[in-house]
């Protein structure tokens, strides 16, 4: 076996088990694939002696039977984790050298399992960014390029160095987190899957936070199948996060039975949007006629409020985010600007925050200072609170009438170059987040499956909606997509 | 609404990010544009609408109120960019 670096999480398992090969031989494929891919950007940092060491300890575990669905499986971590004694900097400078010395509950879920960790993936600096160039590391780089071309393209964002190293193969799977498509879309991007889990489902304990009540983690893998593989051993109910919920958690890749018959599948009219590329029309269409032939009912839904979801998003997660972006200060972890004489605490603060914080991060931090500043809270803040009740009823209607799963496209285009949206408004970069962001203010879940190649040669991906908890129906929604999607397009190795 | 110069200096110093006056003209008007996004909500009606305070209504976890962690000073100092005998240490702060 040669190709090792390019298994499933399923197919090596399988073949760890049969005793075909050994997770020590999978790491070393891994590692050798990521020393070949500073071009992409995509990791951080790499944990090699920690990843030898956590695969000889997992062949052990396998030796002796009785080994968990994801022991020995090499895995890249977003740099948002908390991962004990490895630097973790949220691809911030004000988190400059940071090494927790604690571990995030999901990382710690992974490795309880026997996962073995790669390094920490590049990201958008706090999450924020649909494009990866706000990261202090500079932006990871999708390994699919267009037909003729060697313009660089973004992996999309914010958990853009995630899925990079899916789609290159520089792991077998990732973790990544979503805010308002931060999973979703860098999938989409890169022919990948990432599915966001019901907010609730997966602790946020030990994930550095941007808005807490939008921020959910979930896999990014290869396969639907992986994605369940990989989110049974994330989530977990836990007491350090008072948000995790205690709802029971099913057997998500036990739900995977291809069978959809009688399901009924929504397609909102108001995601059809003014502009839409054909060919994201055509995708969608061709998805739902798939959809169809599997047995399930295809119907129209409305989502009415559907147009406020990004104004919304963006009063609601720059408030949270001014709020807990308050701690970095320059006391307790991380960057301190070097003081001038004379200077008291307060410049301190100011200008450890204004040479710390990128452009995009202080631009969020500001807006959100301000919408929470009196005499506006209620005007902005309070608004947005409300119209966010709106949008979730929006899809509590759509599911009380029968409604198991909601298809949409995943973005409104293609990967787009590195540096393009430099010139534009703000604005126009968050419009990327537009099919994505009302899943987060409803705290259902998502995901997003690749659907086929558009006629620059780069992935499409489609996205599938689901009623609250039942990430396992959605799955399997996701499942017989795609099996009849058949994507299994790679990108050709440039870097 | 739109945000002028000294309503962004008022804003960036609420924020402690002490930007620079030169930039303070551009930062205004980025920050208005993207306010001015934001007056779409006014469109919408929402008399008797709850604001959401959380995606699933449910009341937050109490636990009994006992130390459970600590001792552990060594750990919560190891990463302060300045720290002495066993304090962060910062700039003066009272003159």
């Amino acid at each position: 076996m040669s190709e090792l670096k390019a298994l499933t999480i399923s197919q090596a398992r399988e073949g760890l088990r049969k005793k075909e090969f050994t997770s020590l031989e999978i790491t070393k494929d891994c590692l050798e694939s990521i020393s070949g891919s500073d071009k992409l950007n995509a990791f951080s940092t790499v944990t090699a002696e920690k990843a030898i060491e956590q695969a000889e300890e997992s062949d052990k575990r396998i030796l002796k039977g009785d080994a968990p669905s994801l022991c020995g499986i090499p895995l890249g971590v977003k740099d948002l984790f908390c991962t004990k004694g490895v630097k973790t900097q949220a691809a911030s400078k004000i988190l400059q050298n940071f090494e927790p010395e604690y571990e995030s509950t999901v990382t710690q879920n992974l490795w309880n399992d026997g996962a073995v960790m790669l390094g920490k993936l590049n990201m958008d600096e706090f999450a924020m960014g649909s494009s990866n160039e706000t990261s202090v590391y500079g932006p990871a780089i999708n390994p699919w390029r267009a037909h003729n071309s060697e313009t660089p393209l973004t992996p999309g964002g914010s958990s853009g160095g995630s899925a990079a190293a899916v789609a290159a193969d520089l792991c077998l799977a990732a973790i990544g987190t979503d805010t308002g498509g931060s999973i979703r879309q860098p999938a989409a991007f890169t022919g990948t899957v990432g599915i966001k889990p019901t907010y609730g489902r997966v602790s946020r304990w030990g994930v550095v936070a941007f808005a807490s009540s939008l921020d959910q983690a979930g896999p990014m893998t290869k396969s639907v199948q992986d994605a369940s593989i990989l989110l049974q051993t994330m989530a977990s109910h836990d007491l350090k996060d008072s948000t995790s919920s205690d709802e029971s958690i099913p057997n998500f890749e036990a739900a995977l039975d291809n069978n959809i018959k009688g399901k009924k599948i929504g397609l909102p009219r108001e995601y059809r949007m003014e502009g839409m590329s054909d060919e994201i029309d055509k995708i969608w269409s061709q998805g739902a006629e798939m959809l169809k032939d599997a047995g399930a009912i295809v119907v129209d839904i409305n989502l009415p409020h559907t147009k406020y979801a990004l104004p919304v998003y963006y009063v609601l997660a720059p408030a949270e985010a001014s709020s807990n972006l308050a701690r970095y200060d320059g006391v307790r972890y991380g960057f301190r600007a070097i003081s001038k004489s004379g200077e008291g605490i307060q410049e301190m603060y100011s200008r450890t925050r204004f040479e710390g914080f990128g452009k995009e991060v202080q631009r969020r931090v500001m807006i959100g200072t301000y919408v929470l500043s009196a005499g506006f809270y209620d005007a902005y803040y309070r608004k947005a609170q409300r119209v966010r009740t709106l949008i979730k009823q929006d899809f509590d209607n759509v599911f009380s009438d029968g409604v198991d799963a909601i298809l949409t496209p995943a973005t409104p285009s293609e990967a787009f170059s590195i540096g393009e949206m430099a010139d534009k408004n703000p604005i126009e970069m968050y419009l990327n987040d537009i099919f994505t962001v009302t899943v987060n203010l409803a705290g259902l879940p998502g995901i997003a499956i690749p659907a086929g190649l558009s006629k620059n040669g780069l992935p499409l991906g489609l996205q599938l909606i689901g009623r609250p908890w039942e990430e396992g129906n959605l799955l399997n929604t996701a499942f017989v997509l795609e099996n009849a999607l058949q994507f299994s397009a790679k990108p050709k190795k440039w870097w | 609404m739109s945000i002028d110069k000294d309503t962004a200096a008022k804003v960036a110093n609420l924020a402690r990010i002490s930007i620079p006056d030169k930039e303070l003209k551009n930062v205004a008007k980025e920050l208005s544009n993207i306010i001015g996004f934001m007056e779409q909500l006014n469109e919408v009606n929402v008399d008797n609408v709850d604001p959401m305070t959380s995606v699933t209504p449910t009341m937050l976890k109490k636990r009994t109120d006992i130390v459970n962690d600590g001792n552990q000073q060594s750990e919560v100092l190891s990463n302060a960019p300045d720290t002495r005998e066993g304090f962060f240490a910062v700039p003066k702060v009272v003159e």
